[in-house]
């Protein structure tokens, strides 16, 4: 691993994160805008937690992960606090990866 | 605790910040052993850690660097992933307002982490507490948590603890204050489905980002006052 790469990688993140935030965030938004932007947690972060569940690099994958991760949605509708949450994701995929 | 619909009070935002911090020093630490196996110093570990702070662009850029990919492939793989953070900085812009350098320190945390939490919360007050705590708390968990991995280097088996889905059930946590309303299922589902399609046929990162395309349902003006997730926040009130 390079250096540059780091280096080059610390600069990139900051100014993508700099860009929402700073330099576009904060000026008055259309409507319509700000509907899709309130859309945003719900889109990205359902994205993040299928590619989490269900892939390993660019391949699909059905394994304990998809049993765990199936109790923590559970818990979580039922408004189970984080850390009950998490402790089931955890300890169900642990579960089932035992018996299989 | 990360529940949108009813009144958690500061120290319930604060809580659930720091056990969230908790469990990504964890991720920390298995990001910290993947650096030093990848070839990377104790030091490139860290740096990293301290300095881009975004795990998943991180992680991209360690894996491919792992699997012997050129230093500009792990970087454009690692800044497609870090892009999304630009869009998270949007949705939090309204929510984060006030003097530049605080703004320009705020920057640095913008996460999937914080935006989860921070859009999780039903009021200004408590979306800036549950942003500036889970920042906090994750910047110290993660740079810790990468120190000790990278110094480690080996014997920690993540998969032996089931922590590889610890975080998709954080995540999940998290949002589901926004699958409780109708659009925002709407996009969530959409953004799993485009997600679930992309995985196997583009580079690691661009799943994620094309899934943002799912926020277009919102161009639709909602029919009834419900039918937004929460929050006037994005609309430019403070």
């Amino acid at each position: 691993m390079s250096w540059s790469l780091v280096v080059a990688l610390a600069v990139g993140a900051y100014l993508c994160k700099l860009t929402g935030l700073v330099l576009i965030g904060p000026r008055r938004l259309p409507a319509v805008v700000a509907r899709c932007l309130a859309l945003v947690p719900a889109a990205l972060i359902t994205a993040l937690v299928v590619k989490d569940t269900f892939s390993t690099g660019n391949d699909l994958v059905l394994d304990a992960r998809a049993a765990g991760v199936a109790a923590a949605g559970v818990a979580a509708w039922r408004r189970a606090p984080l850390l009950v949450v998490i402790a089931v994701g955890a300890g169900v995929t642990v579960l089932v990866r035992r018996v299989a | 605790m990360v529940d949108g619909g009813t009144g958690s009070s500061t120290r319930e935002v604060v809580v659930a910040s720091l056990v969230l911090g908790a469990a990504v020093g964890v991720f920390g630490v298995t990001f910290g052993v993947g650096a030093v196996a990848a070839g990377g110093s104790v030091a490139q570990a860290c740096v990293m850690s301290l300095l881009v702070f975004t795990g998943a662009s991180q992680l991209s850029a360690v894996s491919v660097v792992g699997a012997g990919g050129s230093t500009a492939s792990a970087l454009g793989g690692a800044l497609i992933l870090a892009a999304r953070n630009g869009v998270y900085g949007l949705t939090l812009a309204p929510r984060l307002a006030g003097r530049l350098p605080v703004r320009l320190v705020a920057a640095q945390l913008v996460l999937d982490e914080t935006t989860a939490m921070a859009t999780a919360q039903p009021d200004a007050r408590r979306q800036r507490t549950a942003f500036w705590a889970t920042g906090v708390a994750v910047y110290v968990c993660w740079n810790l948590g990468t120190a000790l991995g990278a110094l480690a280097g080996t014997a920690i088996d993540p998969q032996a603890f089931g922590l590889d889905a610890a975080f998709p059930a954080a995540y999940l946590a998290m949002v589901v204050p926004h699958l409780r309303h109708p659009t925002g299922r709407r996009a969530g589902i959409a953004g799993g489905v485009i997600c679930l399609v992309l995985i196997p046929v583009t580079p690691i990162g661009v799943p994620i980002l094309c899934a943002s395309a799912a926020v277009l349902l919102g161009v639709p003006a909602p029919r009834h006052a419900g039918d937004v997730p929460f929050d006037e926040g994005t609309a430019g009130v403070p």
